[in-house]
């Protein structure tokens, strides 16, 4: 019987030349999006300009942060529903307080917190008491909903001088502009990338996505991970609601209605498996400018009815779907 | 080799663990020495992993003390134990394949840069220790892309980082093929020479035999006694073990017949040239009623594959099927039914157990299944085929609604016996249904059957124990490298002959 | 009373008894049942019938978390039925004809029937997680109904249509008898036959079912078939209570209340054994905590906060730690299966992932 190399290497050498297969959904939605950009620049005049880019940044800068934070809970295998009611009762909480006098150092934080401490909710529910992400996230949901008509039944503007110095601040390169709103997006998703990747929460985040009960026997910090998976979430909706309140200069109770479906439609369309443990903060914000453009084509179209824009998510949904599925049966 | 002298890392004493009503474990003691690899043996149910809990925290002992390298402790969990250096690799490969190999080694123990991931050091340090096992394979690669056998020491590897000073392995070779094990086993005695204790758990005693130096023998959640491998002999330490002697296993021997089945008898189940792509080679194989067919092989060689041919679970894509002489196609496992053929998968808790349902819902799940949802069948009708296949089979607790989570490997793979036999099938494909369970339970599976056989069913069996094979087979089909190799009788069979055939012809 | 207190349904039915308590205290005549016009009226009575589309909804639901799945979809598909069958009807020459309502009907429930169809492809063809098939057409199919109504809000007269949303038959509101009717055929039909035993199979161990001779597929498609079809009905009852198709609200949440009224009778979202009878008074506990907010003098736009209260009591509850608690409370001795060792070292991989 032979003895030597027992142990078969299994592609002992990578291969530089040849794409890692985990990063191939992310190239799809790069492909996409970069299909739909010249797709709109030949069709339509005035599309590919610095200014409607930056629109697409600015219009979407909530939903950048809501889908960071959604990425971190899908990552564990999870899902926060909670996200859109959150964003809601973040701008609540913002224009009620502002409203009350209240200077905007003192009721930023506390809007933000605000998520934070419904994030920390969810996460001690599913992970102390072990109701279903979904049950549990959905009570949050309704929670801050509720809280969000108690605050206020009705809309209320923002007239705070020194908050919207903050929400306008605009700086301008040529064409392109950037709102203080998209700044801190951008930082939330380098932030978000840092941790996931060079930190140790991070990827115990995706250990946990990969096999809970392994990583837990590797010893990795499951429980507190899984919280904090959820704070972040909590935290990124309370966030999202700020720029929101920023970017419309109120807030009120009815907004981000359905908004945790973008966000998860754009976290699955950047590539990122429901199932957990496989995809990245980068295709999520990819898949927000997907969503983000099919508005802008349906916009530029002019005769198309808005309702076609839900249609099309999800035929896109469908695709994006489709093809993970066929790279994971290839995988098997 | 054992250092007698030597104090013992791990000394446990008194252990009790306590499932009210039920003592797990009852005033156990246990030594463990550094330099030594030290096999804890037992049925089902003796307490072979109750003990390992109690040692790493998952369980807390009602009783005894827990004393590690000089301090008395009782650990919170697998970490905090890990943290001590007891380290525990399990069965069932407990990493993330999502995650690169050199994560999978480092994480917990990885160096840092500037409050984070210092990935290249991580990837080095990860080479270095992959070096170690004698793997060569790079530690970016994703744990998923590697064979399990690769995984299982890749977690070894990772439960030897840092100060690992007792290794914990809970049946790491049940999985892998004789080369592996024995790739394995080397890396166990590096282990053991560098002065680390090895706990070791494995079913297979010829591993016992080959690799440990002392053993610790439970029963019933009792010391049977501590022994030195070298001074005792197998057929004592199964009687250590079972605490009966080895009637019912040469019961087996005894029963199984060699009728000549007439030279024009009709095959029950015959194929020709039936293969599927990257599965297994097209093979011919003819099936007789009342004859007991063993599929010998290593892990990987296409035994499983095959049989799933056979059996429907999976599609062939040439070949042809003959059922009692006319042409079938088993496409489905449901349409191999029709035509009396059942299959028990290896894989008895993904493809076997449904153990959110009762024991009566598991024995008439196929029986139902064939009859479809709109015929149920009479309540005492169930009643009675259930009773009878628990008291047939003797499954433990014998309570028809215990849920069937609650019960052993042994008994699950017993109330799986009873899905299938209440089909009353012509043609029965046993996949390691011996696998993972007590030595009592392997010998009542084994009579079984043989007694099968005896009423005119037709068998296949397989299991990577060569020895059961060649006791139960009327014949045996060697398969080797996905292809069916040999055909030879049961009756004449060595076990050196079908090893040379395994092997490939020509060993040395 | 331990036993009692363990039983799935004790939560559930307190916390239904505690809602109409607390009715019955702020309105001391809630509970009163008085006959007029040969027809039954009360605030029970209105319970029954708002009750009715959560009920099929529900129905649907707790079938298809059975087999591990979940149904994001049925609140479009309420959409879309009511805005075929007006549509329907809005454009008919003869909208009184009950012909007319009765293709709008037909033609309602088989196009919901395809999106249920639809729905069963994916999951059982496609292998694709229920909770995104799902939520494709979830998103899409609100899109749908816009494109059917033209993005406006259709309204009829119809009265043979009206019928099903406000008639009585034998003195009790139709949509209750249709839909507490259809729950009964079910509920009967999946525990005389050996349908729910095979359902719960594919939910804990779909390949183990498959190797047993189970049709998985076909069951799995079933189920999210008879979900569309249960939501298309629900969807008609729904818009003939108001007569107006509105592509945008129809059933807004309506996916939500029926997975909680699942949840909250006892069926866990992880699949396997579920109870009909769990979701039914799930679904009246909910009817009920809409009634009370009312009754109460709440503004209802406050409403979401109780389901949240009501929600997170009954979960926590029903959690694995809070039973825990409880049994140690009250101190009763273990009569179930004694844990003997696990055959694995790893745990239920099932409890992992919902």
């Amino acid at each position: 019987m032979a003895t030597s190399a027992p142990v078969r290497a299994s592609r002992s050498l990578k291969i530089p030349t040849r794409l890692d297969r985990r990063y191939l959904p992310v190239v799809g939605t790069f492909v996409v999006l970069a299909l739909m950009l010249i797709v709109g620049g030949t069709r339509y005049e005035n599309f590919l300009t610095p200014a409607v880019v930056s629109n697409l940044f600015i219009n979407n800068a909530h939903l950048i942060v809501l889908a960071v934070g959604m990425t971190f809970v899908i990552l564990t295998g999870g899902i926060d529903l909670s996200v859109g009611s959150v964003l809601a009762l973040s701008t609540v909480v913002t224009a009620a307080l502002l409203q009350a006098g209240l200077p905007p150092a003192v009721v930023i934080p506390l809007a933000v917190g605000a998520g934070t401490v419904i994030g920390l909710a969810h996460g001690v529910m599913v992970q102390y008491f072990q109701v279903q992400p979904f049950v549990a996230t959905l009570a949050g949901m309704f929670l801050a909903r509720g809280l969000c008509f108690l605050i206020a039944p009705e809309s209320i503007a923002i007239n705070d001088a020194s908050f919207g110095e903050l929400a306008s601040w605009v700086q301008i390169f040529g064409g392109w502009r950037m709102s203080s709103g998209v700044l801190i997006a951008l930082v939330v998703v380098g932030l978000g990338f840092l941790v996931l990747h060079f930190t140790r929460f991070g990827r115990t985040v995706y250990a946990i996505g990969g096999g809970e009960q392994s990583a837990l026997l590797m010893g990795l910090p499951v429980a507190r991970t899984k919280v904090l998976a959820y704070v972040v979430s909590g935290t990124c909706a309370g966030l999202g609601g700020l720029l929101f309140a920023m970017y419309s200069r109120s807030g009120y109770s009815l907004t981000g209605v359905a908004m945790e479906l973008d966000a998860i439609a754009a976290v699955v369309i950047g590539g990122t498996l429901l199932t957990g443990g496989t995809g990245f903060v980068l295709g999520s914000v990819l898949g927000v400018l997907v969503l983000g453009l099919i508005q802008t084509i349906i916009t530029f179209e002019g005769t198309l009815s808005s309702w076609w824009t839900k249609i099309v998510i999800g035929v896109l949904l469908l695709v994006f779907v489709a093809l993970q599925r066929i790279l994971t049966l290839r995988r098997t | 080799m054992t250092q007698q002298t030597a104090p013992a890392v791990v000394e446990m004493t008194g252990i009790s663990v306590e499932f009210p009503p039920v003592k797990a474990l009852d005033g156990v003691d246990f030594r463990l020495r550094p330099g030594e690899i030290h096999a804890l043996m037992g049925e089902n149910g003796a307490g072979k992993s109750t003990l390992i809990k109690a040692l790493t925290g998952i369980h807390s002992p009602t009783a005894g003390t827990i004393v590690v390298d000089g301090v008395e402790r009782r650990f919170t969990g697998p970490a905090d134990a890990r943290a001590h250096g007891v380290s525990t690799v399990y069965q069932e490969v407990n990493l993330c394949e999502n995650l690169t190999v050199a994560e999978n080694i480092m994480l917990g123990a990885e160096p840092r840069l500037l409050g984070g991931l210092h990935w290249s050091a991580m990837r080095r340090q990860a080479a270095s220790h992959l070096e170690r096992m004698g793997l060569n394979i790079d530690p970016a690669s994703s744990l998923g892309s590697h064979s399990l056998a690769v995984q299982q020491l890749v977690a070894i590897c990772r439960a030897t980082v840092g100060d690992c000073k007792v290794l914990i392995l809970d049946e790491p070779t049940s999985s892998l093929d004789t080369d592996e094990v024995a790739h394995l086993f080397t890396v166990m005695r590096t282990l053991r020479d560098e002065g680390v204790a090895i706990l070791f758990v494995s079913h297979f005693l010829d591993q016992i035999y080959e690799v440990s130096d002392r053993m610790t023998v439970l029963r019933n959640g009792g010391l049977v006694g501590e022994y030195v491998t070298a001074d005792l002999p197998p057929a004592e330490l199964v009687q250590h073990m079972i605490g009966r002697s080895m009637e019912v296993l040469e019961a087996a021997e005894e029963v199984l017949e060699h009728t000549e089945r007439p030279a024009d008898a009709t095959p029950l189940l015959q194929v020709v040239g039936l293969g599927r792509k990257g599965s297994v080679q097209p093979f011919d194989l003819e099936l007789y009623e009342g004859e007991v067919v063993g599929l010998a092989g290593l892990l990987g060689s296409g035994r499983t594959e095959l049989a799933r041919l056979l059996t429907g679970a999976d599609r062939a894509d040439v070949g042809e099927t003959r059922v009692a002489g006319a042409p079938a196609r088993l496409r489905t496992p449901r349409a191999a039914m029709s035509h009396g053929i059942a299959y028990t998968s290896e894989d008895r808790k993904g493809e076997g157990v449904v153990d959110g349902l009762t024991v009566r819902e598991n024995i008439v799940l196929a029986l139902q299944a064939r009859r479809g949802w709109i015929r149920p069948l009479p309540r005492k009708q169930v009643d009675d085929l259930v009773a009878s296949y628990i008291k047939q089979l003797g499954i433990r607790p014998a309570n028809p609604e215990a849920l069937l989570r609650n019960l052993s490997g042994g008994n699950q793979q017993k109330v799986l016996l009873a899905r299938w036999l209440a089909t009353a099938p012509q043609l029965l494909v046993l996949d390691e249904p011996t696998r993972g369970i007590d030595v009592g339970a392997k010998a009542e599976i084994q009579k079984l059957v043989a007694d099968l056989a005896a009423e005119g069913m037709s068998v296949v069996f397989i299991s990577a124990e060569l020895e059961e094979v060649l006791r139960i087979s009327h014949r045996i089909a060697v398969m080797r490298d996905r292809r069916k190799v040999a055909e030879i009788d049961g009756g004449g069979a060595t076990m050196d002959q079908v090893v040379d055939l395994i092997a490939g012809g020509g060993t040395k | 009373m331990t036993k009692i207190l363990r039983h799935y349904l004790f939560w559930p039915v307190a916390a239904l008894v505690a809602l109409l308590v607390a009715n019955t205290i702020a309105r001391p005549s809630f509970l009163a049942i008085s006959i007029r016009d040969g027809h039954l009226f009360g605030a029970p009575i209105d319970i029954l019938r708002t009750t009715a589309p959560l009920l099929l909804v529900a129905l649907g639901m707790t079938l298809v978390i059975a087999t591990r799945g979940i149904d994001l979809s049925v609140g479009a598909v309420v959409a879309v039925s009511g805005a075929v069958a007006l549509s329907h009807i809005a454009s008919s020459p003869n909208p009184e004809s009950p012909v007319t309502v009765l293709t709008a009907i037909g033609l309602a429930l088989a196009l919901c029937l395809v999106l249920g169809v639809w729905n069963g492809f994916l999951v059982s063809v496609l292998g694709i997680q229920p909770i995104i098939a799902t939520l494709i057409l979830m998103t899409a199919g609100r899109g749908v109904a816009m494109l059917i109504t033209g993005g406006m809000i259709t309204t009829i007269n119809s009265a043979p249509f009206k019928v099903l949303g406000s008639g009585f038959w034998l003195g009790l509101p139709v949509a209750a008898v249709i839909a507490f009717g259809v729950f009964a055929v079910v509920a009967l039909v999946v525990r005389r036959t050996a349908l729910g035993m095979l359902l719960e199979a594919t939910g804990i161990n779909p390949a183990a079912s498959r190797l047993s001779g189970v049709r998985s597929k076909t069951l799995t498609w079933t189920v999210y078939t008879a979900s569309g079809l249960f939501a298309g009905l629900a969807g008609l009852l729904i818009s003939a209570d108001t007569m107006a198709a509105d592509a945008n609200n129809a059933g807004v949440f309506i996916e939500l209340d029926a997975i909680l009224a699942v949840v909250i009778g006892g069926t866990a979202l992880s699949g396997g054994k579920f109870n009909l009878s769990g979701t039914l008074v799930g679904a009246l506990v909910i009817a009920t905590l809409e009634r009370t907010v009312t009754v109460l003098g709440i503004s209802p736009l406050v409403t979401p906060l109780f389901m949240a209260l009501v929600v997170i009591a009954v979960t926590l509850l029903q959690s694995p730690r809070m039973r825990e608690r409880l049994t140690a409370a009250t101190r009763r001795p273990v009569a179930t299966t004694p844990p003997e060792p696990q055959p694995a070292a790893r745990p239920d991989p099932t409890e992992v992932k919902a």
